[in-house]
C-alpha cells in the first residue's frame, strides 16, 4: 500500500456529470435559432441589442457577488448570459440602449441578487426587467422596427406594430375582423417570423426548433409548452368558434406575439416553474388562460408576460398541492 | 416489454470490467481479523479466549439474541487477540484475531463439491441450519437470513424472490456467481422455498447479464415453481421494494416490509450460501468479492475468506494503482469509502472499488435550481430536495411529514443533480436525528 491518503466522502461515489453549466449552456444553443432569424429580420440592431443585454447582465451579476455581497463569483455558471439573451428576445431592436443597461439591472439586480441568485428568485428575472421597461418606456417598448431581409442598418427608423396590436386596435375601432386580418402577415410568414415584434419572439419555427432540442437534451419536458400552447389553441379555438368575426383563430394566436418564445424558454425557466408534471401541466394551462384573458379582454394587446410573472406567483401554491405520488402510500393491508 | 419498478431511477456507466472473470480462490491469508458485529442487529459474543485453538468454521463468536447471526473461524490456527480493531466503517469495533495455522476444519463440514439436491429437512429444521451457520444477506445489507424466514404470525408468504439483478455498476461478484454455481444456487432457492412454505420463487436478472438469464431460464425448468425475469437495466433495480414492484406489481406500503405484500426477498448470493449451509453444513466463511476500478491491473472476482485483509485481495489484483484516491468497500451508488486498506472483508463485503484521483471527489456544491431531476428520479417518490432544505434548516418537524424516513439512500438524488448538491447526505443526517425523535417520542 502507498501511504498517501485516501478520500473518504459518502456514497454515491460517482456522478452524472450533469451540471448547471451544461444545462445553461444547452439553453443557450437552443436559442442560436432564434437569434439567428433576428439578424436576418432585425440586422446589426438586434445583435447589437442582444450583446448590450448580455454583457450588462454578467456585468451587473459580476458586481454585485463580488462588492455588495463580497462572495464568490458565478458569472460563469451561464444563467446570466441566459437571462440577458431572454431579456434581449422581450424588446424591440430599436430600443435605445441605455434602457436594456436598466433593464439588465432590474433583471440581475432586483429580480435574481436581491432574492440570493440563482435558485432563489420567485420570478422570471428576464421577465421582470421586461415588465419593468413596458411599464416604464411604453413608447419605445412598443414602436417596432419592421422586419427587412438583409437589414445592415444599426437603427432602423422605419416602424409598424405588431399583428397582436393592428388587430386590437382595428377591432376597438370598430373594424371588421377579416379585414384587419389581411392587413397582417399570412400565417405561413408569421410561422417563418416576417412580422414587427420583439427580436427574438418572431419566428415560430426558430423557436420550435430550440425547444426540440430542449427536450432532446432532457432540459425541459414537453409538460409546459405543451400544456401553454394547448391552453391558448383551446381557449381562442373556443372564442372563435362561438364569435369567428369578434376573435381571431388559433392559428394566428399560436404564432404571433410571444406565446411561443413564452413556452418554450420564459415559462420553462426551471427556477420558477413548479417541480413536478402536474404541476406544470396546471402552471402552463394558467400562462395560456391568463395570455388569452389579457389579449382578448384586456388592455394590452400582448399578456404573455404578465401571465408567467403572475403563474411564477403561484408555483410555490402548485408545488405545495401537486407532491408526486409517494412509493408504497398505500393503506396497509391494501 | 423488460420488467422495472414504474417510477424514478437512473441509469450510471455500467463498467463491468471484471464480468466473465473466474472466480479465484485468494490463497489461505496468513491472519484474519473476524468482527463480532458483521450483520444489521446485536453483535455478536467472543466464545473463544486468546491463545485457544480453531478449526475452520468452528463458531467462534455466537449470535446474541433473535437478530444476529453466529460467527465462525474461517481459518484454522490460534486466536491471538480479542480487542477492538478498525473495521471498514472506519470505527473500532470488538474483533477476533487468528493467526492461520494449517488447513484444519470443523467435523461435520462437507466438503466434497458435488451437488447435493435433495433435502428432506422440514422448515424448521431448514431455519435452524441456516441460524446456525451464521447466514445474513449477501447483497450488502447483512441482515439475519433466518429473521427474514421466520415469517411473523398473521402474515403469510406467498412468494420468494432471489433478488439477481446486480444493479450496482462495477460489481460483477453475483453475477459470476451464477454462472458457475447455478445449480447450486437452484437448490438453494428451492431450499428457501421450502423454508417458508411458498410454492413459487421468482428470479429477478437485470438484461445486462443475458448470459445468466439464458442459464437460469434452462436450469429453471428442472426446478419446480421457480421462474426467471429479465428486468430492465435501471438503477436501483435490485432495491427489495422495486423488485418487488417490477416483479409482482406489490407496493410495499410506506414503512411497511415485502412480507406485508406476502413477499420474501433473498439475494442469490445468499441462495448460494443457503445451499451450502444446509446440503453441506458449510457456515458462512467465505464469499464473492469483486475488485475493480478503471485502473485495476486485473479486475478479478475472489472467493475470499472473511476477516482477509482488504489489501491482500488488492495485491491479488494488481495491486494498488499510482493514482488512486478512494477506495469504496461495495458498489459505486451505495458502497462506503474506507480510509484504510488494512480492514478486514466481512460478510457484506460484495466489492472492492478503487477509484482514480479523477473520480475521487465530488464537484463544488452550486445553488438548487429547482430543476426537479432529484424528484424525478426518486424511485420512492420523495422530494430530495425538500428534504435537504428542511435537513439544512434543521426543521426535524417538516422532515418527517415530507417522508424523509421513507428513503431507501439509493443515491439516485446525488447521482443525478445538476448543481451536485449533497442530496443523501443532508437525507441521512435527516433520517438518524427524525428516527431518535421519533424512538424517545415513543419512550
Amino acid at each position: 500500500m502507498t501511504n498517501r491518503l485516501l478520500t473518504v466522502s459518502m456514497s454515491p461515489h460517482v456522478h452524472s456529470g450533469n451540471s448547471v453549466n451544461k444545462i445553461m449552456y444547452g439553453v443557450v444553443i437552443a436559442m442560436l435559432p432564434a437569434l439567428a432569424v433576428s439578424l436576418f429580420y432585425f440586422g446589426l440592431g438586434a445583435l447589437q441589442m442582444t450583446l448590450i443585454a448580455v454583457a450588462s447582465c454578467l456585468l451587473f451579476e459580476w458586481l454585485i457577488q463580488k462588492y455588495l455581497l463580497k462572495g464568490k463569483t458565478s458569472i460563469t455558471d451561464g444563467s446570466a448570459l441566459v437571462t440577458g439573451i431572454l431579456l434581449a428576445f422581450n424588446v424591440p431592436s430599436s430600443l435605445p440602449w441605455w434602457m436594456m443597461v436598466i433593464g439588465s439591472l432590474v433583471a440581475i439586480g432586483v429580480a435574481k441578487m436581491s432574492f440570493g441568485g440563482l435558485g432563489n428568485n420567485p420570478f422570471n428575472p428576464a421577465l421582470v426587467g421586461r415588465v419593468f421597461l413596458l411599464i416604464s418606456f411604453p413608447v419605445e417598448m412598443t414602436s417596432w422596427p419592421k422586419p427587412i431581409i438583409n437589414n445592415l442598418v444599426l437603427v432602423d427608423a422605419q416602424t409598424g406594430a405588431t399583428p397582436l396590436a393592428l388587430i386590437k386596435e382595428g377591432l376597438k375601432n370598430g373594424e371588421p375582423l377579416g379585414d384587419l386580418m389581411n392587413k397582417i402577415p399570412d400565417i405561413w410568414h408569421l410561422f417563418l417570423g416576417e412580422m414587427g415584434g420583439s427580436l427574438g419572439e418572431v419566428s415560430a419555427l426558430a423557436l420550435l426548433i430550440g425547444g426540440i432540442y430542449m427536450l432532446m437534451k432532457k432540459i425541459i419536458t414537453w409538460h409546459i409548452p405543451f400544456s401553454v400552447l394547448g391552453s391558448v389553441a383551446l381557449f381562442t379555438g373556443i372564442l372563435h368558434i362561438i364569435e369567428p368575426n369578434a376573435y381571431a383563430d388559433p392559428g394566428f394566436h399560436l404564432l404571433a406575439g410571444g406565446i411561443m418564445l413564452g413556452a418554450i424558454f420564459m415559462a420553462t425557466d426551471m427556477v420558477t416553474s413548479p417541480m413536478t408534471p402536474l404541476g406544470q401541466i396546471i402552471f402552463g394551462t394558467g400562462i395560456g388562460v391568463i395570455t388569452v384573458l389579457i389579449r382578448v379582454f384586456g388592455a394590452y394587446p400582448e399578456g404573455v408576460s404578465f401571465a408567467i410573472l403572475i403563474m411564477n406567483a403561484f408555483v410555490p401554491l402548485i408545488d405545495k398541492a401537486c407532491k408526486p405520488k409517494r412509493f408504497g402510500e398505500v393503506k396497509k393491508n391494501g | 416489454m423488460l420488467k422495472t419498478f414504474p417510477k424514478g431511477g437512473v441509469h450510471p456507466k455500467e463498467n463491468k470490467f471484471s464480468a466473465g472473470k473466474k472466480i479465484e480462490t485468494l490463497p489461505l491469508p496468513k491472519q484474519v481479523i473476524v468482527p463480532v458485529s458483521q450483520q444489521i442487529g446485536a453483535p455478536s459474543t467472543p466464545v473463544v479466549a486468546v491463545n485457544d485453538m480453531v478449526k475452520t468454521g468452528q463458531v467462534i463468536a455466537k449470535a446474541e439474541g433473535f437478530v444476529s447471526a453466529n460467527i465462525h473461524a474461517p481459518v484454522s490456527g490460534k486466536v491471538t487477540k480479542i480487542d477492538f480493531f478498525t473495521d471498514s466503517s472506519g470505527y473500532k469495533r470488538k474483533a477476533i484475531m487468528i493467526d492461520t495455522e494449517g488447513d484444519e476444519w470443523a467435523d461435520g463440514i462437507n466438503r466434497d463439491p458435488s451437488l447435493q439436491k435433495d433435502c428432506s429437512l422440514s422448515p424448521e429444521e431448514i431455519i435452524k441450519k441456516i441460524n446456525e451457520a451464521g447466514l445474513v444477506g449477501l447483497g450488502g445489507a447483512t441482515f439475519p437470513t433466518h429473521v427474514k424466514l421466520s415469517v411473523p404470525k398473521g402474515k403469510t408468504a406467498e412468494y420468494l424472490l432471489i433478488n439477481a439483478v446486480e444493479c450496482e455498476p462495477y460489481l460483477t461478484s453475483d453475477h459470476q456467481l451464477m454462472m458457475e454455481k447455478a445449480d447450486e444456487i437452484m437448490v438453494g432457492t428451492s431450499i428457501l422455498m421450502k423454508a417458508l412454505s411458498v410454492s413459487k420463487a421468482m428470479i429477478g436478472i437485470e438484461n445486462n447479464k443475458p448470459d445468466a438469464i439464458e442459464l437460469f431460464t434452462r436450469k429453471a425448468k428442472e426446478y419446480k415453481g421457480i421462474e426467471v425475469y429479465a428486468l430492465r437495466v435501471q438503477y436501483p433495480q435490485g432495491g427489495e421494494k422495486q423488485l418487488i414492484k417490477a416483479i409482482l406489481n406489490r407496493e410495499v406500503p410506506s414503512g411497511g416490509l415485502p412480507i406485508d405484500v406476502g413477499c420474501v426477498v433473498q439475494n442469490v448470493g445468499t441462495a448460494f450460501a443457503v445451499y451450502e449451509a444446509v446440503q453441506k453444513n458449510k457456515p458462512l466463511i467465505e464469499r464473492v468479492v469483486t475488485v475493480t476500478g478503471k485502473s485495476v491491473k486485473s479486475p478479478s472476482n475472489f472467493l475470499a475468506r472473511i476477516g482477509t485483509p482488504v489489501s491482500q485481495l488488492i495485491e491479488a489484483a494488481g495491486g494498488v494503482p499510482e493514482d488512486t484516491a478512494k477506495i469504496v468497500n461495495g458498489g459505486p451508488m451505495m458502497g462506503k469509502a474506507i480510509n484504510t486498506t488494512d480492514v478486514p472483508v466481512t460478510k457484506g463485503t460484495s466489492g472492492i472499488l478503487i477509484f482514480r484521483d479523477s473520480e475521487a471527489s465530488r464537484k463544488e456544491m452550486q445553488n438548487c435550481i429547482r430543476c426537479a431531476k432529484c424528484v424525478s428520479v426518486c424511485p420512492m417518490g420523495l422530494t430530495p430536495f425538500m428534504q435537504m432544505a428542511v435537513v439544512e434548516r434543521a426543521l426535524w418537524d417538516e422532515a418527517e411529514k415530507y417522508h424523509i424516513l421513507d428513503c431507501i439512500e439509493c443515491g439516485s438524488c446525488s447521482y443525478t443533480c445538476p448543481a451536485s448538491r449533497p442530496l443523501l447526505d443532508y437525507i441521512r443526517l435527516g433520517k438518524q436525528t427524525v428516527n431518535k425523535i421519533i424512538r424517545a417520542r415513543k419512550a
